[in-house]
């Protein structure tokens, strides 16, 4: 058989055409090559030869551009960055089109850095930390709105969309001291950010894939804005020192000029980096998440034991509850990056019932904490913050129990791992209406204190 | 006969349900079962066959695991799961109601009114 060669060489070729499209996986090509093959041994029974075999059972297999789109449709996760690149865009990061976009992106940086400057020279520093969102999230939002070209309408909406949170924010007649303000400045960022996610969907935020890929975009812009601070600080320390050996003190600059345009500058870049697929951090989300589940797990179970014994639940104060708070919403950053990292086709393992273990700590914990605040609400009556915090937990709760739920269902193959991933989409958006309530209804409900 | 793309695309779904809930299989398999159920006439784009099998594993309808053809290399076989049972028995229903709804329609389409087409509301 001398055309065995031939045949090889003709599936060899085949499969390196194939694997030129990102959307099919390599476990993919294997089983479609198994396919081939199958096709092409029952045509040479029938007496074709083997090359003729091969071009039909090719045919039949599709035209490969249809196939690789089905199989993106299917697979959004394995792609969901190339399909953010400019169409025809190549991606040596040389193209014009390239070069506009990162002048786009420093202009625009240079721009969130001239509102956070121009804040900080005309207002208090209340008033500042309260609008500094407001001041920056415009400009990122812009940046992704100029790169899906988002049609009029929408970008109506989410000019109106600022504007009408700014006036909230600025025209309340807040009571300085009191807690509402507190509450509205720290529930804005909230919105906001449900705010980008919408540009960043192209105004398509009702699919349920753009939401996973814009939780895949936040968790990476963490990764890659953490990076760069910790590189600036390296430099800005170095800096500090060299000057000082020179007798210059540098503090007065970095105050005044670096933090406010370093800053913003940092997240516009670091978005410009996630965006023009910088395949860097893709590999080491899924490590990340296997490394600091377990981690956050202990955590999580040590605070529990440690809430139960040394403390009544009524006296728990509220420091720890906000505390508290802030660890049960990086758990559920971490469940929800997990499951965006997640290959959706691998078979529940060892980390899916590692998450599971997560959720029910965290449940634990939240249990506590809402108990506590259950019972600080009727000691002492109902406040902003109380009701504040007791929504924002009992809003976690659902989202845990279910969670866990589905991750349980998952891990005895009762369910497919995409209900899973469609309820953390579907649940997403509860977390910025509920901002936005405490943001807009709380003030005029509590009389502004 | 030409089967329209659409139709096919519907019934995609319960037949290879249908099929893998008669015993685990794998992608070619179940092309060519497909192709001698219909007498050839129900033709796939082989390459659709693998994003629907994934997505149907993706929703637990089925699951996957890899093994060995008889020459040795890497296969792909297929299993319908309890969930997939279920679905399976649910678009059977659906099928049913709708093959009714046809064969009565057409039946009565077939068979020609006496005296001529009804008037409505009808004449006593």
């Amino acid at each position: 058989m001398d055309t065995e060669p031939s045949l090889e060489t003709q599936i060899a070729r085949w499969r390196d055409y194939v694997h030129r499209h990102r959307a099919i996986a390599p476990a993919d090509v294997d089983e479609m090559e198994d396919h081939l093959r199958g096709r092409i041994a029952d045509l040479t029974a029938t007496g074709l030869d083997d090359d003729e075999a091969f071009l039909v059972a090719v045919k039949r297999l599709g035209r490969l551009d249809a196939v690789s789109r089905e199989f993106a449709r299917e697979h959004s996760e394995r792609l969901w960055k190339q399909l953010v690149l400019l169409p025809g865009a190549p991606d040596d990061g040389a193209s014009p089109a390239a070069r506009r976009e990162l002048a786009v992106v420093l202009a625009l940086a240079v721009g969130a850095g001239l509102a956070v400057k121009l804040g900080a020279t005309f207002w208090v520093e209340t008033v500042l930390l309260r609008n500094v969102g407001l001041l920056v999230a415009p400009f990122l939002a812009g940046y992704l709105a100029w790169k899906r070209r988002l049609t009029g309408r929408t970008l109506g909406a989410l000019g109106a969309a600022f504007v009408a949170l700014g006036i909230v924010l600025n025209v309340y007649p807040f009571d300085p001291a009191g807690s509402t303000v507190a509450l509205a400045a720290v529930h804005a960022p909230v919105v906001l950010w449900a705010l980008v996610g919408l540009a960043y969907a192209g105004g398509r935020w009702r699919s349920a894939d753009r939401r996973m890929d814009f939780v895949r975009f936040t968790g990476e812009l963490a990764i890659y804005f953490a990076l760069i601070a910790l590189g600036s600080a390296v430099l800005v320390g170095l800096c500090f020192g060299l000057l000082g050996l020179a007798g210059i003190d540098l503090e007065p600059v970095l105050e005044r000029w670096l933090m406010p345009f370093g800053v913003p500058g940092a997240l516009l870049v670091a978005a410009w980096l996630v965006e023009a697929k910088q395949e860097v951090v893709e590999n080491i989300a899924p490590v990340l998440t296997r490394v600091f589940t377990p981690l956050t797990t202990a955590m999580l179970a040590v605070s529990f034991v440690a809430l139960i014994a040394a403390v009544g639940l009524t006296t728990v104060d509220r420091e720890l509850l906000i505390l508290l708070d802030a660890v049960l919403m990086l758990v559920l950053a971490l469940l929800l990056y997990s499951i965006s990292a997640r290959d959706p086709l691998a078979r529940p393992g060892l980390f899916d019932a590692l998450q599971l273990a997560m959720v029910v700590a965290a449940l634990a914990v939240d249990a506590v904490a809402v108990t506590a605040m259950l019972a600080r609400i009727a000691e002492f009556g109902a406040s902003p913050n109380k009701v504040a915090a007791l929504g924002l937990n009992l809003l976690l709760a659902v989202h845990l129990v279910q969670s866990g739920r589905l991750t349980l269902g998952f891990c005895r193959r009762r369910r497919g791992f995409a209900a899973l991933e469609r309820w953390q989409t579907s649940y997403l958006p509860v977390y910025a209406v509920w901002a936005a309530v405490v943001v807009v209804l709380f003030p005029p409900l509590f009389g502004f204190s | 006969m030409h089967i329209d793309k659409d139709l096919v695309a519907a019934s995609a779904t319960p037949l290879v349900l249908g099929l893998l809930a008669d015993g685990e299989s794998y992608g070619y398999a179940i092309a060519k079962r497909v192709a001698e159920l219909s007498d050839g006439r129900m033709e796939w784009t082989d390459g659709m066959l693998y994003p629907l099998l994934h997505r149907l594993e993706r929703n637990g309808l089925i699951e996957a695991s890899w093994g060995r053809s008889p020459a040795g290399r890497r296969r792909k076989h297929y299993a319908i799961t309890p969930a997939g049972r279920e679905a399976l028995a649910e678009r059977q229903a659906q099928w049913r109601v709708v093959s009714d709804a046809l064969t009565q329609a057409w039946e009565a389409a077939a068979r020609p009114l006496p005296g001529g087409p009804a008037t409505a509301g009808g004449l006593a």
